[in-house]
């Protein structure tokens, strides 16, 4: 590259954006800790969080968050991955399938939590076209505080519907990315289909995995929406007892407690996933 | 094996025979190979599709077919009644202008200070641009929806709170490490040859930079700011943490959620989405642009 003739030029066309990140971003980290361990007075102590950890929906707003990044997320690879594929494997009107595809990624998940009430609701979609098809004769009640795990199913396949479409561009993006030699010179050794997956696109699509999975990973960690719409106070999760200890309780304290646990817990994740799935490069420093 | 056979000459009546029936057969394994893709990708597309056509004709039945049970999945009356319901509820309209304004607020911000720090990264080597690009890149790995919690305290004392300036900031910030990475991969990709050669020219680099290097970068900056756009009108957690009564429009559907009707909740689910399925047709062509760049 040339030397710059305005050597203060980039620095000055950074500032702003490094003043806004530092006032919008680095100061209310350091605040939300603040808050966290702080009290009205702004002494230290650990109170925000022992009253955090020993509220009666503390426990049952961690397993269920954690529950739910444990059986979304190997649903939206399969299926990103699986549409991807079909994206990758240029059939007619390519670009459409890729647009369909891509559609939940302009839906909230306040909309598509919504969308699934209408599916899961006692007189709703499913319950009517199971029993257009006679495989039910009283309607199922898929949506009951006392249910647990129908609760947890429905926020499952709502996300699994909303939120696979940003790992699918990601996977079709780094599928995009794979010389197509390899797929030839795989043909040309007669690989099947199955040792084409595991042999040529999933270690080339390793760094991609990766980054969906780190990104898709710090989103689970912020569902709120799809709980509040699906579930109510049905079930609980991190984001959702931020926001009532905010809102409801009015104690910005243990609300900043629970932000600093999901921001430790998000962080946490992303060392473990660079650690454990470690891309080519990093593997060689 | 087959591929040995086709290039052998073709003397021997059977052997050319048994090529021809392996040709045959590995046509037809193709054929059934793309038949099945096209059935995967057409269930995998329904798989999108369905729920969007339910809550679509759900929003425009009558409400007492809303309430109704079983469902027709092919509804034999349509009306506008539910969604005019929705639209004319107490602080829906003034709401959704909320929205708007919020969004467009966001997108400007984002904009006007994050695609200098993304052109600056694309096009001048210097001191602590690796250091830069990754602080960006690594604000990946925090909520940032979350931090509205201690930002609501500042907002408190900044006397902004419970305003669509507070949300717009807010979401400004959200969206900050996306329009730069975005922003710099598009200035990336128009020649640098062309702005060397209207500065040769005698543009000053201000000239250059509007004259040459905008028009080129346009539809990739019109298709990330609609993406952030998107962004700032579905998010709901920090709107509804830094709004009490200047609700956006999805704060104000969470937090009706307990007492309103299924006809309401409907129609709004379907007014929130529709929007969006415009934004991501208008800017399907940049998708893979957008998110694959930011992935590398």
């Amino acid at each position: 590259m040339k030397a710059n003739r305005l050597g203060w030029a980039p620095y000055a066309l950074l500032v702003p954006s490094f003043a806004f990140l530092a006032i919008f971003f680095a100061a209310p980290m350091g605040q939300a800790f603040g808050l966290a361990f702080q009290d009205e007075r702004n002494a230290w102590t650990l109170e925000s969080w022992r009253t955090m950890f020993d509220d009666a929906g503390f426990r049952d707003a961690l397993t269920t968050t954690l529950l739910l990044i444990v059986l979304i997320i190997p649903v939206q690879f399969a299926l990103a991955l699986a549409m991807a594929l079909v994206v990758n494997a240029r059939l007619k009107f390519s670009g459409l399938w890729l647009y369909v595809y891509a559609i939940p990624l302009g839906i909230s998940d306040l909309a598509a939590g919504l969308v699934w009430l209408a599916i899961f609701d006692r007189q709703g979609w499913l319950n009517s076209v199971l029993e257009g098809l006679g495989l039910i004769d009283r309607q199922i009640i898929f949506l009951n505080y006392q249910e647990k795990g129908w609760l947890v199913f429905t926020i499952v396949m709502a996300e699994a519907w909303r939120a696979t479409s940003i790992i699918m561009i990601i996977l079709v993006a780094g599928l995009q990315g794979i010389p197509r030699d390899y797929f030839e010179a795989a043909d040309v050794f007669g690989a099947t289909f199955w040792q084409k997956g595991r042999r040529v696109i999933l270690p080339m699509l390793r760094p991609s995995l990766q980054v969906a999975l780190i990104l898709r990973t710090i989103l689970a960690f912020q569902a709120f929406g799809v709980v509040v719409a699906l579930a109510g106070s049905g079930t609980t999760v991190l984001a959702s007892e931020a926001y009532r200890w905010y809102y409801t309780l009015r104690d910005s304290h243990v609300a900043a407690a629970y932000s600093a646990l999901i921001l430790f817990l998000s962080v946490l994740s992303t060392i473990l996933f660079l650690v454990l799935l470690p891309t080519r490069e990093e593997q060689m420093g | 094996m087959i591929g040995v056979a086709r290039d052998l000459p073709r003397t021997a009546g059977i052997e050319a025979q048994a090529t021809t029936a392996g040709r045959q057969a590995r046509a037809r394994r193709r054929l059934v190979g793309r038949g099945l893709l096209y059935v995967a990708a057409t269930l995998l597309a329904l798989w999108v599709l369905v729920p969007l056509y339910l809550i679509t004709i759900t929003a425009f039945s009558p409400r007492d077919v809303v309430y109704g049970y079983p469902k027709e999945i092919i509804p034999s009356t349509l009306s506008t009644e539910t969604i005019r319901f929705f639209i004319n509820a107490e602080g829906v309209l003034a709401s959704l202008w909320r929205s708007v304004l919020v969004a467009l607020i966001t997108l400007a911000l984002s904009t006007i200070i994050g695609a200098p720090a993304g052109y600056a990264v694309a096009r001048y080597a210097f001191r602590g641009r690796e250091a830069f690009r990754l602080t960006i890149l690594s604000t990946r790995a925090f909520p940032i929806v979350i931090l509205s919690i201690p930002l609501a305290v500042t907002f408190i004392n900044w006397g902004l709170y419970d305003s669509i300036w507070s949300v717009a900031l807010m979401h400004t910030a959200l969206a900050m490490p996306f329009t730069i990475l975005i922003t710099s991969s598009i200035f990336v990709g128009v020649p640098r040859d062309l702005e060397e050669a209207a500065l040769t020219l005698g543009c000053t680099p201000a000239a250059a930079f509007l004259r040459v290097v905008m028009p080129l970068a346009l539809p990739g900056l019109a298709a990330a700011s609609i993406f952030t756009f998107v962004l700032s009108w579905n998010e709901v957690f920090a709107a509804s943490i830094l709004t009490l009564r200047e609700r956006t429009l999805p704060a104000l559907i969470l937090s009706t959620l307990n007492d309103s009707l299924l006809p309401f909740r409907f129609a709004a689910a379907w007014f929130m989405l529709a929007p969006s399925l415009v934004f991501i047709f208008v800017i399907r062509r940049y998708l893979l642009g957008l998110w694959g760049r930011v992935a590398r």
